[in-house]
């Protein structure tokens, strides 16, 4: 049997906020989830092929001469037909899931958003700070496509940012984040029980917390912490801050702050996390960011960052060219730069004492019971991380693949 | 509340320059037309999938009991399979193609092996 198969979209966990879905809604939502499996499994490692077979060997015998980065791999394989059938399909699927996915926010905008706002109304754990306005990176350009990005609104106090985020975040991974989209929260909190199972942090900071998807996992794995999710954008936190309360979780607090302006004092969190967060921002926000983490954990604190692994010195070509993709055609401008960075020098450079810095693995946790015996969840990145040495690497929890980093203060 | 235009609203392109695969963005708009046009395919042939289903169990067929329907194991499956045999189906020239880059000693050309054997 050749054909790997994903959990269909009725197995999503639904919550007070979630939108109602029709049939055909269900039904457009795997179709696109399907595709996206094929182009992926069947599709794309024919581009590679593509390279190896025809495109590389042409470009020697033009220029007598090997390739030598990955902007010219780019530019080779612009004209491979194989390559624009995968790209443009990968474009059009991922165009067809955001208008599938707003449409069926819009439709029901004004009832999500009153609900949200009852669910809202009179807590003090939301707190949203008009001042605050979208960093200038997230303003040039809507990363991963998605129309308005993270901080616009359709009418005036709205919910669509998040809501649609949350609707198409199964099909864009093929339900690899798990069933309520948490599967790197879930990850993180059994990294922790794992690894160092005396850590009981008080206090807690998820930065750049989106939706909270991740974020709920760790308030449930430390009930009597104080978890505060922060992030720079009004709906998104609107969003957030209802998700958590229909679904239960009071003791988070959502703050809208930017993590270039944090308004936390000094030696004030235990453990501050981020989960696929600075690959969206800039080198000055890293920069910056990384050194306020740095003063606000407490001496003894824990950091842990979820994120693509930058580039080591026997990364090859190949990978190089798909891993800055997204930076070139998926309005993820910061990944190239991301990926040459070096996390390390960073961290160092923030404060944190070298011997204190360690780098890992982790596999989404997928929540058991949710998806059929049969689906199948994928993991993209895996084949980039194999190096790593501490991978968990249980066979039963096949998802998303991640690199993680931290250090201890 | 505020009158919103949602397939407006839907159609929204994202901030900044859309890039374009194929050579001719001709090309790339009818492509991208075609495979709209075959999720609605799709979508229609699953809800074809649910009303048989339905009365196959003898229960009334409706737009609400439609919309509450929830495949179980084995029907989920199958739904799923024909949206992997589908893509296969509609993309069979790519599939061919990489096919022929796999194996490039099965792609002699007819026309030469005709002059070949005409010469002979
Ligand atoms: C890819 S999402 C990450 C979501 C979340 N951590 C998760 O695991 O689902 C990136 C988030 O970072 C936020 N963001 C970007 N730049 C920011 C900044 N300078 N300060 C705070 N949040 C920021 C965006 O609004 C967005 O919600």
């Amino acid at each position: 049997m050749s054909s790997v198969l994903p959990p269909t979209y009725d197995r999503v966990g639904r919550h007070g906020l979630s939108p109602d879905v029709t049939h055909d809604e269900t039904a457009r939502f795997n179709f696109l989830t399907n595709l996206n499996v094929h182009i992926g499994q069947k599709i794309f490692p024919g581009t590679k092929l593509a390279f190896e077979s025809r495109v590389a060997p042409a470009f020697d015998k033009a220029h007598g001469r090997a390739l030598r980065d990955q902007c010219e791999v780019r530019d080779a394989m612009k004209c491979d037909p194989l390559y624009q059938f995968w790209a443009a399909t990968r474009r059009s699927t991922m165009e067809m899931r955001q208008q599938s996915g707003r449409h069926v926010v819009l439709r029901q905008l004004g009832k999500m958003s009153a609900k949200a706002a009852a669910l809202n109304a009179g807590k003090n754990t939301l707190v949203l700070d008009p001042r605050v306005t979208p960093p200038d990176y997230l303003a040039q350009v809507d990363n991963h496509w998605m129309p308005g990005s993270y901080y616009s609104e359709a009418t005036p106090g709205d919910v669509l940012s998040g809501a649609a985020y949350e609707a198409g975040l199964f099909v864009t991974t093929a339900g690899s984040m798990s069933a309520r989209g948490d599967g790197a929260g879930r990850a993180l909190v059994r990294y922790l029980a794992e690894k160092f199972p005396d850590f009981k942090p008080r206090r807690i900071l998820d930065l750049g917390a989106g939706v909270g998807v991740n974020t709920l996992p760790i308030v449930q794995a430390f009930p009597d912490a104080e978890v505060v999710a922060v992030d720079a954008a009004a709906p998104t936190l609107r969003y957030a801050h209802a998700r958590s309360q229909a679904m239960g979780y009071g003791n988070v607090q959502f703050i809208q702050a930017s993590a270039d302006d944090l308004p936390f004092p000094a030696n004030s969190f235990d453990w501050i996390q981020t989960t696929m967060f600075w690959h969206e921002t800039s080198v000055a926000t890293v920069r910056a960011g990384l050194k306020k983490i740095h003063e606000m954990l407490r001496p003894g604190g824990l950091t842990l960052h979820i994120e693509q692994p930058n580039f080591a010195a026997d990364t090859p070509l190949w990978d190089r060219f798909t891993r800055d993709w997204d930076a070139w055609f998926n309005n993820e401008p910061f990944w190239r730069k991301l990926h040459m960075m070096n996390v390390f020098d960073e961290m160092a450079a923030a404060g944190f004492g070298r011997d204190r810095l360690f780098d890992g693995a982790t596999e989404a946790d997928i929540e058991p019971g949710m998806y059929q015996d049969w689906a199948s969840t994928l993991s993209r990145h895996k084949p980039e991380l194999k190096r790593a040495d501490d991978a968990a690497n249980d066979g039963a929890r096949k998802g998303e693949f991640w690199y993680l980093f931290g250090a201890w203060k | 509340m505020t009158d919103i235009d949602v397939n407006a609203l839907a159609n929204a392109k994202a901030k900044g320059e859309r890039p374009y695969f194929f050579d001719d963005p001709a090309v790339e708009r009818v492509f991208s037309i075609t495979l709209a046009v075959a999720t609605e395919l799709a979508v229609m042939r699953e809800r074809l999938d649910t009303v048989e289903r339905l009365l196959e169990a003898g229960q009334p067929v409706s737009k609400t009991a439609i919309d509450a329907f929830r495949p179980d194991n084995e029907a989920a499956r199958e739904r799923q399979m024909w949206h992997a045999e589908y893509i296969n189906r509609i993309f069979r020239i790519v599939h061919q193609e990489l096919e022929a880059l796999k194996n490039p000693e099965l792609n002699v050309s007819s026309k030469d092996l005709a002059d070949k054997i005409a010469a002979s």
